[in-house]
């Protein structure tokens, strides 16, 4: 577990979404196939589209903050992605990064505190709950388990796969009422895919 | 699945293209994928804006001029356009006059519109969303994201288009607008999924004896499959299901569209029609105008849907107005 004095820079964030880009490349075919069994078969390649756009913007310009990283990144996710993902993963990352403020350098629980903030964030603008199936069925476990990163991982890895059994209330798999149920949901799926890629630079 | 395409990557970039190339009375930005009438903007003119994931063309670039929209933005394919699209319409057909956004209701297009509508609101500009929801198929609106967004946009663009075109000041337009979805009401169904360039498969397989039932635009499977049917039989249910859904029984004159999704000839289109226009008028409802084609599809999906707007003589006025777009041409 990341102890209470560990700084975190702007490298560790940029980092973090290098994991996460890594991440979304290598599981784009299953985040596509999933969205195939209840959505309309794009949520790999849209992930994968914004997550590159992302990188390229970061590794353009240095930013000098953690939140000033996350800010860029988040807007560059809702110019890129399209969809429901673009802006609600993007204010995920932009409203984490507004959180973190100008601080150069950001504890564990800064970086807890300030994903909280995006995730209720996620929910705000997207008025799931809990249990409705959708990214938030990762996030909001996670996230209670920070800073613990890897308590937080295998918790959005278990929320994601949670979501087999349960019926979609919101986006498009909604409109398959009992028909969604049976499949992991495509958007828990990448998000347990970045908390996942956040424990492992935390190490 | 053969297509006719140079990589799915490409298919939204190379179909602008070749829109550049068709129809030079339109301005394309092929790489912010913007469709804006090539006078834009017109001074004084409400400036109508509307877009949403390729794949259901003509929607909405090939309803781009005069009559109906001033601008349209093409996102991926089935794939909401980003807020980015729509400033930067904004800003090129912005007449001094406001700007109506036509969002069909997913969850995607509405997050994107709503997120644009801020930034466009902050430039200075005033700004209206009418919402398009006329998909009865949906009927668990508590519990999904409510009814989508599907063949009741033709109507929405082409009546408020025609109020804008007429010098109406934006609250009217945006009254149109609304008055139009409100009355608007679709009904569709696949004999065969579509195929996205990305997945080069049907997004569903549905065995050939059998039909769905609701579907929507996007490939996401229907409510309800059932053993294929003959065009009279589809015709009663899709019929029966719109009319059961207006207040009124029934309801007063009506346009309808029969729409095809893309993959079923016209052959099969007009036989269909001629079998909905009987299913209308054995339940006492009265046809004000038809309209019978592609317009609203969902890439090769084979299939129909049936949307109907029922018109007062004012609507019914402001869609006989001219109008002159790739997809849609008439009274000039």
């Amino acid at each position: 577990m990341a102890g209470q004095t560990a700084e975190r820079d702007a490298a560790f964030i940029v980092e973090w979404l290098r994991a996460s880009t890594e991440a979304v490349r290598a599981e784009s075919d299953r985040l596509t196939e999933l969205d195939s069994a209840i959505g309309d078969a794009d949520h790999g390649t849209n992930m994968r589209r914004g997550f590159t756009a992302v990188m390229t913007t970061l590794d353009a310009e240095e930013r000098a903050t953690p939140g000033g990283v996350l800010l860029v990144a988040g807007r560059t996710l809702v110019s890129t992605v399209g969809g429901a993902s673009g802006p609600l993963f993007g204010t995920l990352l932009r409203r984490s990064g507004k959180a973190l403020g100008e601080a150069e350098r950001v504890s564990d629980e800064d970086v807890r505190d300030a994903l909280r903030a995006g995730v209720a964030a996620v929910g705000q603008l997207g008025g799931a709950a809990l249990g409705d199936k959708t990214m938030l069925d990762a996030l909001l476990p996670a996230v209670a388990e920070l800073p613990d990163y890897a308590a937080a991982a295998r918790a959005a890895e278990e929320g994601a796969k949670a979501t087999i059994p349960l019926r979609a209330h919101k986006g498009r798999a909604s409109y398959l009422g009992e028909r969604s149920v049976g499949h992991e949901d495509p958007g828990a799926a990448s998000a347990a895919l970045l908390l996942g890629a956040l424990f492992q630079v935390s190490r | 699945m053969k297509l006719l395409i140079n990589g799915a990557e490409r298919v939204v970039a190379d179909a602008l293209r070749g829109m550049a190339a068709a129809h030079p009375e339109l301005r394309v930005d092929v790489e912010r994928r913007l469709v804006v009438r090539r006078d834009a903007p017109v001074a004084g003119k409400v400036a109508l804006i509307s877009g949403g994931g390729s794949g259901h063309e003509p929607l909405h670039a090939g309803f781009v001029g005069p009559g109906m929209l001033d601008a349209a933005c093409a996102g991926e394919v089935f794939t909401s356009p980003v807020p980015d699209q729509m400033t930067r319409a904004a800003s090129q057909v912005h007449g001094g006059a406001g700007v109506l956004l036509i969002v069909k209701n997913y969850t995607g297009d509405v997050l994107n519109f709503d997120m644009a509508a801020e930034l466009v609101e902050e430039d200075g500009i005033e700004v209206t969303k009418v919402v398009v929801q006329d998909d009865v198929a949906v009927t668990d609106s508590t519990f999904t994201a409510g009814r989508r967004g599907t063949g009741g946009t033709l109507f929405v663009e082409k009546l408020a288009g025609a109020a804008a075109e007429e010098g109406a000041p934006l609250a009217r337009v945006a009254e149109i607008a609304r008055r139009a979805a409100d009355a608007s009401r679709s009904f569709g169904v696949a004999l065969h999924g579509p195929t996205t360039p990305a997945k080069g498969s049907p997004t569903f397989d549905l065995p050939p004896d059998e039909l769905e039932l609701g579907i929507g635009i996007h490939g996401e499977p229907g409510r309800e499959r059932r053993a294929m049917l003959s065009a009279a039989e589809i015709a009663d249910v899709t019929v029966e299901a719109l009319l059961a859904d207006y207040p009124a029984s029934p309801p007063g004159p009506l346009i309808c569209l029969t729409n095809g999704m893309g993959g079923t000839p016209l052959l099969e289109l007009y036989g269909f029609h001629a079998e909905v226009v009987r299913a209308l008028d054995e339940r006492g409802a009265t046809l004000a105008r038809s309209l019978v084609g592609n317009y609203v599809t969902s890439l090769d999906m084979a299939g129909c849907s049936v949307s109907l707007c029922e018109v007062d003589d004012e609507l019914l006025r402001l869609w006989d107005a001219p109008v002159s777009t790739p997809g849609l041409r008439w009274g000039h």
